[in-house]
Formats: C-alpha cells, sequence, structure tokens
C-alpha cells in the first residue's frame, strides 16, 4: 500500500481558514430556500411562512386541480417531442462533426450548434415571439408545433454536448477493426459506433427532456392562449393567490428533474 | 500471394502534399512471415494500411492472389488486422469478439459457435469465453484480439507492432507463440516493427524501410551479413564503418585499402561495384585485437576506452586514420583484463567480415 499522507500535507484547501464557514453559507444560500419550499409543500395550514402541522393536503389539491394536469400533460408531452427531436438532431451533428474528416469551418459549425447556450435566452424569445407572430398571422395556425420547434431548438446544445463527448471519447480504431472484420458501414454503426454512443444518446436525451422542462421564458413568450405548461402555470399562479399548492407542485417537477439529472451524470459518469 | 507494384502514397495536395511511400515493390509469398521494419515514420505502418484497405495507394496497385484489390474497402478484402491497441469491441465478451468477423460474414450459427471455440483453444483462452474484455489482462487481449482476426481464416494477417504494449518477458512468449499460430495455421503473416531483434528472430523475410522507401528485402541473414547500404547496417544491429579505395575488381574479388592502411584482397557480393571510394562494414563481433606486429599492412589504434559487458567486452578504439572503431569481444576467464585504456593494438579479421556498401 501506498503512503500518501505526504502528498497531502503540502496544500489542501480544507485547511485554508474561513473555507468551512464560506463553503457552509455556500450551501445554506444554495439549498435553504429549496428546502423551507419542499418543507412548507406539506404545511397543513394556507400559509407559506408559518408551520400548521403534517398534510398533503396540498398535494392531493394539485393532483385534483385540473389546471395543473392539463399544465403538466402539456409539459410531459412538449418536453418527450422535443427532447426526442432534440437528440435525433444532435446525434447525427455530432457523428457529422466526429466521424468525419477535418472540415473548413467545423468551428463555426460547433458555434451555430451552440448558438442557444450563448445568445441571452430572452434574447431568443423575442426574436421567436416576433417570427412566429409573423407566421401565425400568415397561416392563422396557433397550434403547438410552435413550441415544439422552438423547445427543440434550444435544447439541441445539451443534447450534443455529452453525445459529442461521448464520441469524441470513443477509440476510432474500433470502427477502423470492424470495417476490418468483414462489417459494412451500415453494419459498424448498428454493432459498434450505436451501442458505444449510446449512454451519451440517452445522457442528452435526459438533459434535453429536463431543459425543456424547466424552461420559462421562451415558452412564456412563444406559447398560444391556452397553452401553459406547468412552469408557466406557477409562474401565472404566482401573480395571483400563493398557497402551498405551488409547492406541492414545485417539489414534484424538481423531484422529476433530480431524477433525471441524477441518470445523467450515472450515464455519462460510467466508464467502460 | 501479395503483389505490391509500384505503391506511392502521397497524403494531402499541393504544397502540404506528404508522400508517405514511394515506388514500392513487394512480393510476399504464400505462407511467408514477412516483416516491415523500420524507425517510426518510416512508412511501415502506411504499407500495412493499404494491405488492409484502411487507405488506398496514389499510384500503383495491390495484387492479392493474383485479383486486384488496390480499390476495395477494408471490409470486401479477405485480410485481418490485429492492431496496436488491439481494437478489442469493449461492449462485447470475448467470445463475441471472436464471433464478430465470422458473424459478418454470414457464417451460421453452429458454424460461428464451433470456430469460436477453436480459436479459443487455438490461444488457450478457453476459460476466459465469457469475460468481458476490460476483465482481462493485457496478454490475454493480445491474445483475444489474434484470435478475432484469425476466426475468418483470412489469406494475410496483418500485425501492427502487436507486441509493443506487452513488458519484455511476455514479449518473448508471444514472439514463440505467433511462430507457433502461423506455422499451425498456414496464413501468410505481415508482422510491422521498429524492433530490429524481434524483426531478426520471427521473420522469414524482411523488408528494411526508410523515408517512404524499401532499402532492403532479405532473410534475416542476409540483411544481418550483408546489408546494401549504411541506413541498413546501422538500423540492423551495432555497425562500423570505415572508408577505403576499392580496386583491381576481377571477377568476384576486389582489392580494397583501408584509409587506416591496411590493404585486403575481398569477396564481392554485388556486381554493381565500380574502382573508388567506398564505405565498409566490419560488424564488431566479426574481429579480435592483437598485439601489433609492426608490419605496414595491419590495421592499428589505441584503446580508448573498455566497457565491460559480462558476456563480452566493448573495446572502442581510434584507428590510425583517425576514425573510431569499436570490437566487441566475448570473455572468457583465461584473458581477463589483459589490455587497458592506451594500449596500441592491432585489429585481425577475416576477409569476409568485410562488407562494401553501397553508400
Amino acid at each position: 500500500m501506498a503512503d500518501f499522507s505526504l502528498f497531502s500535507r503540502r496544500f489542501d484547501v480544507k485547511r485554508v481558514p474561513g473555507f468551512a464557514s464560506v463553503a457552509l453559507g455556500v450551501f445554506v444560500m444554495l439549498y435553504m430556500p429549496v428546502i423551507l419550499l419542499v418543507v412548507y409543500s406539506f404545511n397543513k395550514g394556507t400559509n407559506l411562512a408559518f408551520w400548521e402541522g403534517f398534510s398533503l393536503r396540498w398535494y392531493v389539491q394539485a393532483y385534483h386541480n385540473e389546471a395543473v394536469q392539463e399544465a403538466a400533460f402539456r409539459s410531459l408531452y412538449l418536453a418527450l417531442i422535443a427532447a426526442t427531436l432534440a437528440t435525433t438532431a444532435a446525434t447525427m451533428a455530432a457523428l457529422a462533426t466526429t466521424r468525419t474528416k477535418k472540415f473548413r469551418g467545423q468551428m463555426l459549425i460547433y458555434t451555430l450548434i451552440n448558438q442557444p447556450l450563448m445568445v441571452p435566452e430572452i434574447v431568443t424569445a423575442v426574436a421567436l415571439l416576433i417570427f412566429f407572430a409573423m407566421i401565425k398571422v400568415a397561416t392563422g395556425h396557433t397550434g403547438m408545433i410552435y413550441l415544439i420547434v422552438a423547445h427543440t431548438a434550444f435544447c439541441i446544445p445539451f443534447a450534443y454536448l455529452p453525445i459529442r463527448a461521448r464520441l469524441e471519447s470513443m477509440d476510432l480504431t474500433l470502427e477502423t477493426a470492424a470495417a476490418d472484420l468483414y462489417a459494412s458501414p451500415w453494419m459498424t454503426f448498428r454493432r459498434v459506433t450505436l451501442p458505444l454512443m449510446w449512454p451519451g444518446i440517452v445522457a442528452g436525451l435526459m438533459l434535453a427532456f429536463v431543459v425543456s422542462l424547466d424552461d420559462v421564458v421562451i415558452t412564456e413568450f412563444v406559447k398560444s392562449a391556452g397553452q401553459e405548461t406547468l412552469p408557466t402555470f406557477m409562474l401565472g399562479q404566482l401573480r395571483r393567490v400563493v398557497t402551498p399548492e405551488v409547492n406541492a407542485i414545485s417539489t414534484v417537477l424538481m423531484a422529476v428533474s433530480v431524477i433525471f439529472v441524477a441518470m445523467f451524470f450515472v450515464l455519462t459518469g460510467r466508464k467502460n | 500471394m501479395i503483389e505490391i507494384r509500384n505503391i506511392t502514397k502521397v497524403f494531402g495536395a499541393g504544397e502540404h502534399a506528404v508522400t508517405a511511400l514511394q515506388e514500392i515493390n513487394v512480393n510476399i509469398a504464400e505462407n511467408e512471415f514477412f516483416t516491415l521494419l523500420g524507425p517510426s515514420g518510416c512508412g511501415k505502418t502506411t504499407l500495412l494500411r493499404l494491405i488492409a484497405g484502411f487507405e488506398h495507394p496514389s499510384t500503383g496497385s495491390m495484387l492479392l492472389a493474383g485479383e486486384d484489390i488496390s480499390l476495395l474497402p477494408p471490409n470486401k478484402r479477405p485480410v485481418n488486422t490485429v492492431f496496436q491497441n488491439y481494437a478489442l469491441f469493449p461492449h462485447m465478451t470475448v467470445a463475441g469478439n471472436i464471433a464478430f468477423g465470422l458473424e459478418m460474414l454470414g457464417r451460421p450459427k453452429a458454424e460461428v459457435a464451433e470456430t469460436v471455440d477453436r480459436m479459443l483453444r487455438l490461444v488457450r483462452m478457453e476459460e476466459l469465453k465469457n469475460r468481458q474484455t476490460s476483465e482481462i489482462s493485457g496478454g490475454q487481449q493480445q491474445r483475444v484480439a489474434l484470435a478475432r482476426a484469425l476466426a475468418p481464416q483470412p489469406k494475410v494477417l496483418l500485425l501492427d507492432e502487436p507486441l509493443s504494449a506487452l513488458d519484455l518477458k511476455l514479449r518473448k512468449e508471444m514472439q514463440i507463440e505467433l511462430k507457433r499460430l502461423q506455422s499451425e495455421t498456414g496464413i501468410t503473416f505481415v508482422f510491422v516493427t521498429h524492433d530490429q531483434e524481434e524483426a531478426l528472430t520471427m521473420s522469414d523475410r524482411i523488408a528494411v524501410m526508410n523515408a517512404g522507401r524499401i532499402h532492403q528485402i532479405g532473410s534475416p541473414r542476409q540483411i544481418y551479413d550483408h546489408p546494401e547500404n549504411r541506413f541498413v547496417a546501422n538500423f540492423i544491429g551495432d555497425s562500423n564503418f570505415l572508408n577505403a579505395k576499392l580496386g583491381n575488381i576481377k571477377d568476384d574479388q576486389a582489392e580494397l585499402e583501408f584509409a587506416a592502411g591496411r590493404k585486403v584482397t575481398v569477396p564481392l557480393h554485388r556486381a554493381d561495384l565500380s574502382d573508388g571510394e567506398v564505405s565498409v562494414l566490419i560488424r564488431p563481433e566479426h574481429v579480435s585485437i592483437a598485439e601489433p606486429t609492426g608490419n605496414s599492412h595491419e590495421l592499428t589504434g589505441v584503446i580508448e576506452n573498455i566497457v565491460y559487458f559480462g558476456t563480452d567486452t566493448h573495446y572502442h578504439l581510434k584507428l590510425a586514420s583517425g576514425e573510431a572503431f569499436m570490437a566487441r569481444l566475448q570473455n572468457n576467464p583465461s584473458e581477463a583484463e589483459k589490455r587497458a585504456a592506451g594500449d596500441k593494438v592491432a585489429v585481425l579479421m577475416d576477409a569476409k567480415a568485410i562488407q562494401i556498401l553501397r553508400d
């Protein structure tokens, strides 16, 4: 057994004076509000700041609230379609940017794909509002298609990054070896490339799903009347009466996000 | 089995063009253990990739069993490769890896299973059949890579420095193992290495390459004893190069006068020599040293340094002409420490030990 105690004594950030209090402060700032939100979602009374005892009444109320049901269903349906479309596009983009010879403008392609990460969301939202308004006027159509297109577009980089990372960490000789062993390009993709990049695809899908599920700004600007998603519904609620029902919905939404993000980390962190 | 005719390979175009291979002509016989030997960047791996079909020649053609394969993609060539890093499929078991090529060829299930078992026996890996490739050692991965490449019974097996990642002991074992596999399967092996010892011990024939060209093709003995030029002589084994003047060429012998003074009649191995200045090669182990007798035709020098190696001793001399010379003498108990640095000695050698080089 090697003894690493000598090395650890050289420099350890944990020993810097004040480290513990700063770290504690940051964690309190980050998690205290969330913990309070979750705790008060189980409050018996209607007060958001005064504990009256444990109850699931707000969960039950939210569950039976038809507006919540409708918004939740719309959110899931939108996130599922947008994430699937975005992941499909991202997979193809990732293959094209890692499995071809270097070409001119490759950096430009990366930048273009990742545009939604750089342009402020509110700018995209306003731009989409104006752009879709023109189309809505011209066609008279106001369906979900606008939200699906918008969500797909901003989900693409979130799906693209883990898939590309996965492909870049994959040994290219594996595909050469498959070709050497009589696999056609299609069989090489099906039997070697796809199974190996699969964790990246699933991770990308989950990240895209969560990002779509949580989105407020773009959705708020793009949606037509009556197309509330869960986050925009909650925003609307806050403008009126605030009850712990919002806490309950938030808690469920957070739980779903945490599950997906945790799965994302499990998938991307796993070594071969 | 493989005929390589006038192959040139250029990467890139215009100003950035790099010539990786120039005018390569090789015939590799059936059931031969053929080695491409050279320093890194000499083009040996490019030539291997051309045979595998991962690259296509810029000019020239390649025939396999009489059929032109120059432009066939790798999956259409009856040629398999053992990669330097093995390139085992990490999402498949040992058996899954070995079966892959056979499945791609559309062989029936029963035949695939039977061949996989036979291959596992051949490389002595039966008990690891259902392991994941990440769970086995480097040496075992090497065997799986071999079994996977041999399973479809290719006409030619290409090996790209397959032993370079193994430690010395395992490498020696695998050298013997490879020779055994080659004779048991009867498949033509084309082996790429930069290790001259590996090349000498394993090959039927060696092609020595440098800077995109083949300098010499021959059996290990031919390459070592009769290198054609300074590069080949230098790359394989230790060498002394001396300047000399060639004259009086008659049939298969000639007179050679060393810059260091000595005159000698030497046998000629080549017909393309003419009178004039030449470079000659003398292997350090082909000479002995003795007390000078004062004869003017002797090759004499002063010992500058003595290095003891256990089995033998290296004597670094400075000849009368100023040229450096190394003599390697086997140690024997009766002659212990007879000489010291500063001693004047004569270099003795058989005329057959002198090789005249082309450059």
